[in-house]
């Protein structure tokens, strides 16, 4: 227990990493997920068709080699980018936004047509069946999806460790290797410290599912 | 055609959606011309660079070191978490407490944990050395992963069978072990098999994850290449190119399977992030 105490400090900075990975790639990914879902379920062929490319490209491609397109292959192009941090943050969001894509995507696809259909049929315009009638209900089907997607992320953020990025699993390996005698409780520790984030997560999203239930 | 976003479009909002078909493909292609012309700048498609990849060693080392023993991996984790899964989620459906509780901890602590921060611990603690080597860390890592979400699965698919099933097992004097290997099982593990699959693809792309640990499979296999030829894009290329197209036949049979088994009745679907 003496180890993990006396470099406490070391491993708290280590998961401040984490937690900056998890919290810039999951608003980039965010954002380009929807991007890619608005292009998927929009009324543009090729956008549509572009968006279902680069999701089956991506979702069956490991995330360890989508790091090494960015770490190893991104340099070889002469497209450096210098900070570890930022290719990490593009890696990681490389790969979620076609999570994303995909929940924000069965969201919308769980409203049933009716609803559009009946909001047309009472005269509502376009910007008011949108905002009334089909995201709100799409918003509510999107929050469990998406909090699983970004629970993954958090667990992904591990991967940055195989490419120098100092965050909390490459933290371990260190930790391991200096004190091997201490190696469950290291891991316990780490495990710990992982689980607190997923359960943050799981815990904001169970609390938006309550908030915006409706009474059926 | 009419969708929950929008209406059938009209004559002025077809011309309008072929203006932007055509801007966005003309942006989509000049990204990729882009992505060409700097591998042709930095000499990407030099023959050289992609010899590995037509000499008959080095395709034999992809096929055979890389993807036979990531599928390997892959395929012995999965049996072994299939196994794993069944006791967990039999432990969690349990009405024994003392049974329950325990096995809903250990599916809640490795499915939480990150399957990286496993492997490592499990390679640099019982791998190393004389230990049991970096390919039954990660075969070990994935099984603890995927055993436990398959427990999920489980005992989700347990519950899916209707309740009348169990009941009319049960008033025709069957046990409860009866019930459940002769009647909720065969019809569960139905429901179950799309989300078996699904999660093979999910354990063949985490396969990749030994790189970290020096393990065998593609991503081994290809750090080699590049190393030797220093041919870093082709490789990348190549190793996604093979990724996905197993992974795409992994998922067409998942549908096939699920088409036969269940004719489009209500399945599992697992997020596969």
């Amino acid at each position: 227990m003496s180890y993990v105490i006396s470099n406490f400090e070391l491993m708290l900075s280590a998961f401040r990493l984490t937690l900056e990975l998890f919290v810039l790639s999951a608003v980039v990914s965010l954002v380009f997920g929807t991007l890619l879902a608005a292009a998927r379920v929009g009324p543009v062929p090729v956008l549509a068709r572009a968006g279902a490319v680069y999701v089956t490209l991506v979702r069956n491609t490991p995330l360890l080699v989508v790091f090494i397109f960015v770490f190893v292959v991104m340099p070889q192009l002469e497209m450096n980018i210098d900070s570890f941090m930022a290719k990490g943050v593009l890696a990681l969001s490389v790969y979620t936004s076609a999570f994303v894509c995909e929940a924000m995507r069965s969201g919308i696809n769980s409203v049933p047509l009716g609803q559009a259909e009946a909001s047309r049929a009472i005269g509502l315009t376009f910007t008011q069946s949108m905002g009334l009638v089909v995201l709100p209900q799409a918003l509510r089907a999107v929050v469990p999806p998406l909090a699983s997607v970004l629970i993954a992320l958090i667990k992904n953020t591990s991967v940055g460790a195989a490419f120098g990025l100092a965050e909390a699993t490459f933290r371990m390996k260190g930790f391991t290797n200096d004190n091997t005698s201490e190696r469950p409780l290291i891991f316990l520790t780490f495990a710990i410290g992982y689980i607190v984030l997923v359960e943050i997560v799981s815990a904001g999203a169970i609390l938006l599912e309550r908030r915006w239930r409706v009474a059926r | 055609m009419s969708s929950v976003l929008f209406d059938a479009a009209g004559p002025r909002a077809r011309a309008r959606y072929r203006t932007y078909s055509i801007i966005s493909a003309v942006a989509l292609l000049l990204l990729l011309a882009f992505l060409g012309w700097r591998m042709y700048d930095t000499g990407q498609f030099e023959y050289e660079k992609w010899e590995p990849f037509v000499t008959p060693e080095y395709i034999r080392a992809l096929l055979v070191d890389g993807l036979l023993q990531t599928l390997l991996m892959a395929f012995s984790s999965i049996i072994l978490a299939v196994v794993l899964g069944m006791v967990l989620g039999m432990g969690k459906l349990s009405e024994q407490a003392w049974l329950r509780w325990p096995c809903w901890l250990v599916v809640e602590f490795f499915r939480a944990v990150p399957l990286l921060l496993l492997i490592v611990f499990i390679y640099f603690t019982y791998g190393i050395g004389d230990g049991i080597g970096s390919y039954w860390s990660v075969v070990i890592g994935l099984t603890l992963y995927n055993g436990s979400v398959l427990a999920e699965v489980f005992r989700a698919g347990i519950n899916a069978v209707p309740k009348g099933q169990s009941e009319a097992a049960y008033a025709i004097g069957m046990r409860k072990f009866q019930v459940m290997t002769s009647v909720l099982m065969p019809q569960g593990v139905k429901i179950m098999l799309p989300a078996i699959i699904s999660q093979c693809v999910v354990a063949l792309k985490d396969t990749s994850l030994g790189f970290y640990v020096a393990a065998p499979g593609l991503t081994r296999v290809g750090k080699g290449i590049y190393v030797e030829f220093a041919n870093q894009v082709p490789t990348a290329i190549v190793l996604a190119a093979i990724y996905i197209v197993t992974n795409l036949v992994l998922s067409w049979i998942a549908t096939k399977v699920q088409r036969r088994l269940t004719g489009e009745r209500k399945v599992l679907v697992s997020s596969g992030a």
